[in-house]
């Protein structure tokens, strides 16, 4: 079969993609709800980078956050809770050439995803993926979540959740392979658009926390972040983020930190408060799945009756009338 | 290149000089190499098979398989080994109990002893180093064994293979199996040439000097056999006029895979369908093809959806277990209408079960076993060949109707060794491309007919056909659907692609008489016992038929027509079924069997069933006296 190929849109100069091209449904989010910011900045990056919207494609799992792929215009693909991670990979092996994109939440990857999210750590297949973390289950209507704080009261723990919350960036971060943490937050947009921007840059498996408020069931959960910049702590660098002097002065709290070094955003992951917001580590060099194991040989009907009828040869008993000193059964 | 036949030729032209044996020429004959695990009777056996097989007999193998990788030496669960069964014309199954059985030790021989397996008085050949073992417990249990299978009249041979094989070897625990080679092949008047090309060919990676060993140990058993037995066959063979290959059926499905164009393979490790990927893995990339082992079975089922949701189609191979984990992930596939193909190489259930061992018992749970209405195509292989050729077709309809095909097989095939003809490539073999015309504006992912249910598929890269698949209901435009009659519609036209389908099933051939008494009627890999049974039954002036069917789900137009020119119509299956023997069943209570429930409840017919769930292949003894006793009225 030969892949799919797009047929060629010439688009003059004038003819470039706007805002409106990314937008599908109208968003059912809750009004103030966090993944509102999060597909404004991802409809910008897409503007921004003019990726053309066939040749785009958002998958996710269940959960608020997996109706993401429906408010995008492109390609998308809202399979079954937990299982985002391993479409995606199937979708990028089979195509290299689409751009994929990953919404998952907190429940869908860090609870019933698990497995998939550790593994597609190691994988680093090249694609963007933003973890949607509430710290609650919003669909179902507030359960408590992996990432949910100890104490919190939800429907399933009326008297405080029992356990100390996973980390995601500390799991991600200890994974082999791992090659782009970050963190986001949906109240500084600005911010979120820079490292969407680079995470869709690199080239591998990058792999995006964002904290979103959930105005429904945990109105008050960041509060003392969104109120009290003191309490985020930038990671800039020549080779991350750079936020502007505008932001700069709001947002005194800040480090040099290298996203090539693990040590220290090891570190820096460990530590909640205050919350650390930039790019935490960044390798180029981690090696791709689907660049070790390509599937661009050209597969034609001649391909394939060559590979067959040589492997029919290993296991044929030649005719009566054939010659016998051809005979090459093997056991 | 290895120098054959100089080994022996010396000793060879000695022995022509000594009287020749008679030799009895057979029909058929079933053989079996037991040994405890890692002494090659596999081996041994497989190559028994393929020399006879390149001599043009009629072969069937199968692998008996301790369920442990290094079970305790010595012992009744630890036997494995190879059953051959050798025939003048083409063999369909494993047949009954065995006519000859090499054993090198007696309590493997005692496992297939108590297995049923052995015909009475037949032929073993035990070694006889356990005689003079050290441990005075092991020469008593040698001694008591042995001597209780003499009374029972079978013909022990007690052979010292140890002794013989020092000679050659340091160890005889390897190199052993060349030796019963060697004396299968002068028993049964095997072409030494032949053999000695498969253990050039067996052994080549190994280097000249094990090659060389093999063949004096090959030599040597041939020598022994010759000089000291008193027995000699040979069954005729005809070599076909057609090549032939022979391989397991799990093979054939790798090459059915290859065969199909399908280019991406997703699975998780799962005894017994593992070695069909472990085929294709080492052949696959070589033609740009993927063998992705995901990090579980439900991951593998996301990974091929993935890749078949981009214009791949992929194929995702499991056994039972795994089956099940698939199930959610298979669900999302028909409602998204994404093709897929899905094999399960079935073993003993539920839970694990008998993970070697075949049984057929997941027919139901292909069919209706995710949650709601998923309507899928399930097809069930019955023979090797059916194994290469099902990947073919599955693909194909899973393309044509944009849905999931899973094909069923078992431990039975998957082990099972069977020439069939050469298949001869054509492209029609390969599923229509994608189509790449351009889309409409304002076009619908899923525009029903409303006759056929089909609609074009649109893949990403395509200009105009951007949607968001969901497994949500959703109407044609593949929105989230809040209107209860799209629910309804979304289900209908599902539906209907199956009914589309049915329409271009054939009604599957009868076997056997058209009308009579009895229509036995199977599915998978007890295709070759049922008609074999039907073909004893029939020689005794009984009328009798059979019907195997291919498809499942849909099942083909004619057959509630064919079932209505009999008296009695009964399933035989290799899965569960109660017994109306037992105290508390009734005709109330009593739970059928897979296929059974199907005809039943799709035909309004009282079908009846004879199962059974050993483990092992359904023999055609067995099945004939089923029959027997349903024409009879015992049952």
């Amino acid at each position: 079969m030969t892949d799919p190929i797009p047929q060629c849109v010439f688009r003059a100069e004038d003819e470039r993609y706007t805002l409106a091209d990314y937008q599908g449904e109208e968003p059912r989010w809750c009004t103030g709800c966090g993944d509102n910011a999060i597909l404004a900045a991802v409809q910008r990056l897409c503007r921004d980078e003019q990726l053309p919207p066939e040749r785009t494609v958002f998958v996710s799992g269940i959960g608020c956050s997996s109706r993401f792929p429906h408010y995008m215009n492109g390609y998308g693909f809202h399979g079954i809770h937990g299982r985002s991670l391993p479409v995606a990979e199937g979708i990028k092996m089979a195509r290299p050439d689409l751009h994929v994109f990953v919404s998952t939440g907190d429940g869908d990857c860090c609870s019933i995803g698990t497995a998939h999210w550790i593994h597609a750590i190691r994988y680093n297949m090249d694609m963007t993926v933003m973890l949607h973390d509430n710290r609650v289950y919003g669909l179902t209507k507030m359960q408590v979540s992996p990432t949910s704080p100890q104490g919190l009261q939800t429907k399933t723990t009326p008297r405080g959740a029992y356990l100390e919350p996973l980390n995601p960036l500390t799991v991600t971060l200890g994974v082999a392979n791992a090659s782009f943490v970050a963190q986001a937050v949906d109240w500084i947009p600005e911010l979120m658009h820079d490292i969407i921007e680079s995470a869709f840059h690199h080239k591998g498996f990058s792999f995006i926390r964002v904290l979103q408020r959930c105005p429904e069931f945990l109105p008050d959960m960041f509060e003392p972040w969104v109120q009290d910049p003191a309490k985020t702590l930038l990671l800039v660098h020549e080779d991350g983020l750079q936020p502007s002097p505008s932001l700069s002065k709001t947002y005194k709290n800040q480090e040099a930190h290298d996203p090539a070094d693990l040590t220290r955003a090891r570190e820096i992951a460990s530590v909640e408060d205050p919350i650390p917001v930039g790019i935490l580590y960044r390798n180029d060099d981690m090696p791709r799945y689907e660049e070790i194991r390509p599937t661009d040989r050209s597969y034609t009907p001649d391909t394939i009756k060559g590979a067959l009828e040589a492997e029919l040869d290993k296991f044929t008993i030649a005719p009566a009338n054939g010659g016998e000193d051809e005979d090459t059964a093997k056991p | 290149m290895v120098e054959l036949g100089l080994v022996s030729d010396e000793r060879r032209r000695r022995r022509n000089r000594k009287a020749a044996k008679p030799v009895v020429t057979l029909d058929e004959h079933i053989v079996e190499v037991i040994s405890d695990s890692g002494e090659g009777a596999q081996r041994c056996g497989q190559s028994f098979g393929s020399i006879a097989a390149r001599m043009g007999n009629g072969i069937w193998t199968v692998e008996i398989i301790p369920a442990e990788i290094q079970p305790p030496a010595r012992s009744i669960a630890g036997a494995s080994g190879n059953r051959i069964r050798v025939a003048s014309g083409p063999v369909t199954n494993g047949g009954d109990e065995a006519d000859l059985v090499v054993a090198l030790n007696e309590q493997v021989l005692l496992a297939r002893l108590r297995a049923d397996e052995l015909k009475s008085g037949c032929i073993i050949l035990l070694e006889s180093e356990w005689q003079g073992a050290r441990d005075p417990a092991i020469a008593d249990s040698y001694f008591q064994v042995r001597d209780e299978l003499v009374a029972d009249g079978f013909q022990v041979y007690d052979i010292p293979m140890e002794e013989e094989c020092l000679h050659y070897v340091a160890d005889a625990r390897r190199g052993k199996n060349m030796f019963v080679l060697g004396m299968l092949c002068s028993i049964y008047s095997l072409d030494m040439r032949l053999a000695r090309e498969q253990i050039a060919v067996a052994f080549a990676s190994k280097g000249d000097s094990v090659v060389q060993t093999n063949l004096q140990l090959l030599d040597a058993g041939h020598d022994w056999a010759e000089d000291n037995l008193d027995f000699k066959f040979e069954i005729p063979a005809t070599r076909s006029p057609e090549p032939q290959i022979v391989v397991n059926g799990n093979t054939a499905l790798g090459l059915g895979v290859l065969a199909s164009g399908m280019e991406v393979c997703a699975m998780y490790p799962i005894t017994p369908a593992t070695s069909a990927s472990h085929y294709l893995s080492d052949v696959f990339e070589a033609v740009g093809g993927v063998v992705h082992q995901a990090e579980d079975e439900i991951a593998a089922c996301a990974f091929a959806i993935g890749a078949s949701y981009a214009g791949k189609c992929a194929v995702t191979i499991t056994s039972g277990p795994g089956y099940s984990l698939k199930q959610e992930a298979i669900g999302l596939a028909v409602m998204g209408e994404i093709p897929l193909v899905v094999v399960d190489v079935q073993r003993g259930g539920p839970s694990t079960g008998q993970p070697t061992k075949a049984e057929q018992g997941d027919l139901l749970a292909a069919c209706f076993g995710g949650h709601g209405d998923a309507p899928k195509v399930i097809m069930g292989a019955a023979t090797i060949e059916d194994c290469f050729y099902s990947m073919i077709t599955a693909r194909k309809i899973a393309e044509t109707f944009h849905t999931v095909v899973v094909v069923l097989t078992d431990a039975n095939l998957a082990t099972a060794q069977q020439p069939f003809p050469r298949p001869q490539f054509t492209e029609d073999w390969l599923a229509p491309p994608v189509d790449q015309s351009t889309i409409g504006m304002g076009a619908k992912p899923y525009d029903w007919d409303a006759r056929t249910g089909l609609a074009r598929r649109f893949v990403p890269g395509q200009p105009f056909g951007m949607h968001c698949l969901t497994g949500l209901a959703h109407d044609r435009g593949s929105r989230v659907a809040y209107d209860p009659q799209i629910n309804q519609e979304g289900l209908r036209h599902r539906s209907l692609k199956l009914a589309a389908l049915q329409k271009t099933l054939k009604t599957p051939p009868l076997f056997g008489d058209p009308e009579g008494d009895v229509l036995v009627v199977g599915w998978g890999s007890t295709q070759g016992a049922i008609e074999e049974a039907v073909g004893r039954v029939r020689k005794d002036g009984h009328k009798v038929g059979s019907l195997h069917l291919k498809f499942l789900q849909p099942l083909a137009s004619g057959i509630k027509e064919a079932m209505a020119k009999f008296d009695k119509v009964m399933t035989v299956e290799n899965s569960w079924c109660d017994s109306l023997e037992d105290e508390l069943i009734d005709e109330d209570s009593r739970r059928y069997a897979n296929l059974e429930w199907l005809l039943r409840a799709r035909y309004l017919v009282d079908v009846d069933c004879w199962s059974e769930v050993k483990g092992r292949p359904i023999k055609p003894g067995a099945v004939a006296q089923a029959i027997l006793e349903k024409l009879n009225g015992e049952r």
